[in-house]
């Protein structure tokens, strides 16, 4: 048997939809070999399949079998029920920036009166001005070759030196409804020194909208001195999928603190490369998953310690009902001159039932010799003994899971800092719990 | 006198092991009975199965309450109403705060049963006057469900549930273990305070020293899964003088 990567047979949607991007947006020099290149590595690779080891239990050429033609430019009728979601997960407080079948639509964004220091502009404007900083993912994967190749808009959001953004931003993406199609999508936030801003990506799904696919990524750095908070939510719609790419640089004392929940879409993968460029720095990403029917969702995380002094938490949790499937796969390279570093990892997996299925892959990679490093997982069903004792005080038995269940993922969700945003995150917590009573 | 609760010759195994062979007991309105028996007798697997716990065989015998079926019934049904188990080991619920914790399971019960929610400030009001009367401070409310309790703490968290709760058949298994000597007295008027016609209370006990406190009408001797003797309080002060040396040889 041939077990050379080989291309799909299916039709060539790929180069079809890059005609259609170059089209749509044009861009030139460094901006257009790089999309070229990147065209070709997905042509060689075609959709990951479970012999690449990072694609292992995530296998796509299975899951999604092809790449859905691109998305069409929202119009007046998408725009509208665009705006009918967009109204349903607004959140209070936050300037909204909102991503409508993979286009900024300004009409819908909080663009006017931005703070000194602020700036925001779209994808597509940064392609065609030549900006090779969006450009800084690896496109040795193949969805992040396919990203870069197709990428159609998205937000670049800068912060100046110095700055700090009061009203948190929301970067919502949201499909229309209609056909099924591809997004492309990209985001920029790049804080500067001494910067502090949280920013919350939600993906959610309007009325009708089903199997599409959600192709995003997001280049994100933190300046020295610096402090993010982020937060994504992935709220699809049930036939849907979405594969996200991030790379994070982080400078010296600084903080990243990143939280993510996924509790739609059909096939989801979020795969980050974190890297801890300056000393005496922190990050911490905490997840949760909360999977039924036939959901898949796999988090994949790179955390890379190059130099001394710092340290990073990950804290993951799932919980699966059905036939769900969760995967966690988290790497954490410490190399030589990373010496103090203190970095930990922990998974902890609730099975709701005997078909759902988790997948947890830590791997240590430690070139220095002065450090703390760990990881450790359970998995594990929800204890009988505290389910009768809270059906016994009266909760029938689906509260008396959800009440469990809760707690469970809520220790998780105590790591956002920012009081709304852990309201909104266990809002979506509890969303999930009483839609499976 | 009306029967509440009326086990007839009750059969239970676990795990293909008969714990319980034939035991018989009623319990009228408003009673308290005591029931004392040796380590190992089935006074823990009897309440356990009056109050549901998933995991035992019921092979014979019948569980009447206010004359319904009650092994037909969910836990929680049997809660709504009105059956109120103090465990003997109360577990420890991480993450669940003890105010959402009793809030969530009162308003439980009161929907099972057709009544409206407790409005917030209404719930507090209760909460803080039964927490008050058992000296539970408000800190512990504020905990995780039992976590990091001491053992006396738990059996106190038992009887604020139990008072808030108002069921009308309370068991209190082993209620007097881990407390010490002014948490029993104080425990046990907050049992006493909850006495009432239509209630009845069922108290699984080793030492006379709780039956001083909560006076009982009727005392049963277990042993080996059955009640082999019932009497008077003074049943009580027999077996501490005598130990249970004659039930066992009667029961075998
Ligand atoms: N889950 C179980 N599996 C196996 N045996 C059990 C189980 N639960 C109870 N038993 C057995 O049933 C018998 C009765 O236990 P139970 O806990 O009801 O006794 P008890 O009268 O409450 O004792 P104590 O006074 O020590 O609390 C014991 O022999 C015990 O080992
Ligand atoms: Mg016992």
């Amino acid at each position: 048997m041939n077990i050379a990567v080989a291309k799909p047979d299916k039709p060539d949607t790929a180069s079809d939809n890059f005609a259609a991007v170059s089209a749509r947006v044009p861009g030139a020099g460094k901006v257009a070999d790089t999309r070229r290149q990147a065209l070709d590595t997905f042509q060689r690779i075609g959709l990951p399949h479970r012999r690449i080891e990072d694609w292992k239990y995530t296998d796509l050429r299975a899951l999604m079998r092809e790449v859905l033609p691109l998305a069409a430019a929202p119009e007046a009728t998408a725009l509208a029920r665009a705006e009918t979601a967009a109204k349903l997960h607004a959140i209070d407080g936050v300037r909204r920036l909102v991503l409508v079948d993979g286009v900024l639509a300004p009409d819908l964004s909080d663009l006017a009166g931005l703070e000194a220091g602020l700036s925001i502009r779209s994808l597509s404007e940064a392609l065609q001005a030549g900006d090779d900083r969006v450009l800084s993912l690896d496109t040795a994967d193949p969805m992040v070759a396919l990203n870069t190749a197709l990428m159609t808009d998205g937000v670049v959001i800068e912060v100046a030196d110095g700055t700090t953004l009061a009203r948190p931003l929301h970067i919502l993406h949201i499909t229309s409804g209609g056909a099924p199609a591809a997004m492309f999508t990209r985001s920029r936030i790049a804080l500067g020194n001494a910067a502090v801003a949280t920013v919350v990506e939600s993906y959610v799904a309007g009325e009708g909208a089903s199997a599409y696919q959600v192709h995003d990524s997001a280049v994100i750095s933190v300046g020295d001195h610096a402090r993010l908070d982020y937060v994504r939510i992935v709220e699809d719609a049930p036939e849907a999928f979405n594969i996200t790419s991030a790379a994070v640089s982080v400078g010296a004392h600084a903080h990243f603190n990143a939280f993510g929940i996924t509790t739609g879409g059909l096939v989801s993968r979020y795969q980050a490369v974190v890297t801890v460029a300056g000393s005496h720095s922190e990050v911490q990403t905490n997840g949760v998953n909360l999977l039924n029917g036939k959901q898949h969702a796999d988090t994949t995380l790179v955390m890379n310690h190059d130099v001394p002094h710092c340290a990073s938490r990950e804290g993951f949790r799932a919980v699966v009902d059905d036939r769900g499937h969760s995967v966690f796969q988290g790497r954490i390279n410490v190399r030589q001159p990373a010496q103090q570093t203190d970095a930990k990892m922990m998974t902890r997996a609730l099975l709701l039932s005997d078909e759902a299925e988790v997948d947890n892959k830590p791997e240590l990679e430690i070139f220095a010799d002065d450090v703390t490093c760990g990881h450790g997982a359970a998995v594990g069903a929800l204890d009988d003994s505290l389910l009768f004792y809270l059906r016994a005080r009266g909760l029938p038995q689906k509260e008396a899971e959800a009440m469990l269940i809760q707690a469970f993922v809520g220790e998780a969700i105590e790591a956002i800092a920012d009081d709304n945003l852990r309201e909104l995150v266990t809002a979506a917590a509890v969303r999930w719990l009483e839609a499976r009573q | 006198m009306a029967a509440l609760l009326e086990v007839k010759d009750l059969q239970v195994s676990v795990a293909d092991r008969e714990i319980l062979h034939g035991l018989t007991l009623t319990v009228n309105e408003g009673e308290v009975h005591a029931i004392m028996g040796p380590n190992g007798s089935g006074k823990s697997t009897l309440s356990h199965v009056i109050a549901g716990k998933p995991g035992y065989e019921v092979t014979g015998g019948q569980i009447l309450f206010k004359g319904e079926d009650l092994l037909e019934m969910e836990p929680n049904e049997r809660a709504a109403k009105g059956v109120f188990l103090a465990f003997q080991y109360p577990v420890e619920i991480p993450g669940v705060a003890t105010m959402n914790f009793l809030r969530t399971a009162l308003n439980a019960q009161r929907k099972a049963r057709g009544e409206d929610e407790l409005s917030t400030p209404d719930f507090l009001k209760r909460v803080r006057e039964v927490s008050g009367s058992l000296g539970i401070p408000q800190e512990m409310l504020k905990r995780g469900v039992n976590v990091g309790f001491s053992g006396g703490e738990k059996k106190r968290n038992e009887v604020l549930q139990m008072a808030l709760f108002q069921p009308s058949l309370c068991i209190l298994d082993e209620m007097d273990s881990g407390l010490d000597i002014d948490a029993l007295r104080i425990a046990s008027e907050g049992v006493n305070a909850l006495r009432a016609p239509n209630r009845s209370m069922v108290v699984i006990t080793h030492y006379q020293r709780l039956l001083d406190y909560i006076v009982p009408d009727v005392v049963h001797v277990m042993s080996k899964g059955k009640v082999v003797r019932s009497g008077g309080k003074e049943l009580a002060l027999e077996l501490e003088a005598n130990g249970y040396a004659q039930y066992q040889e009667a029961a075998a």
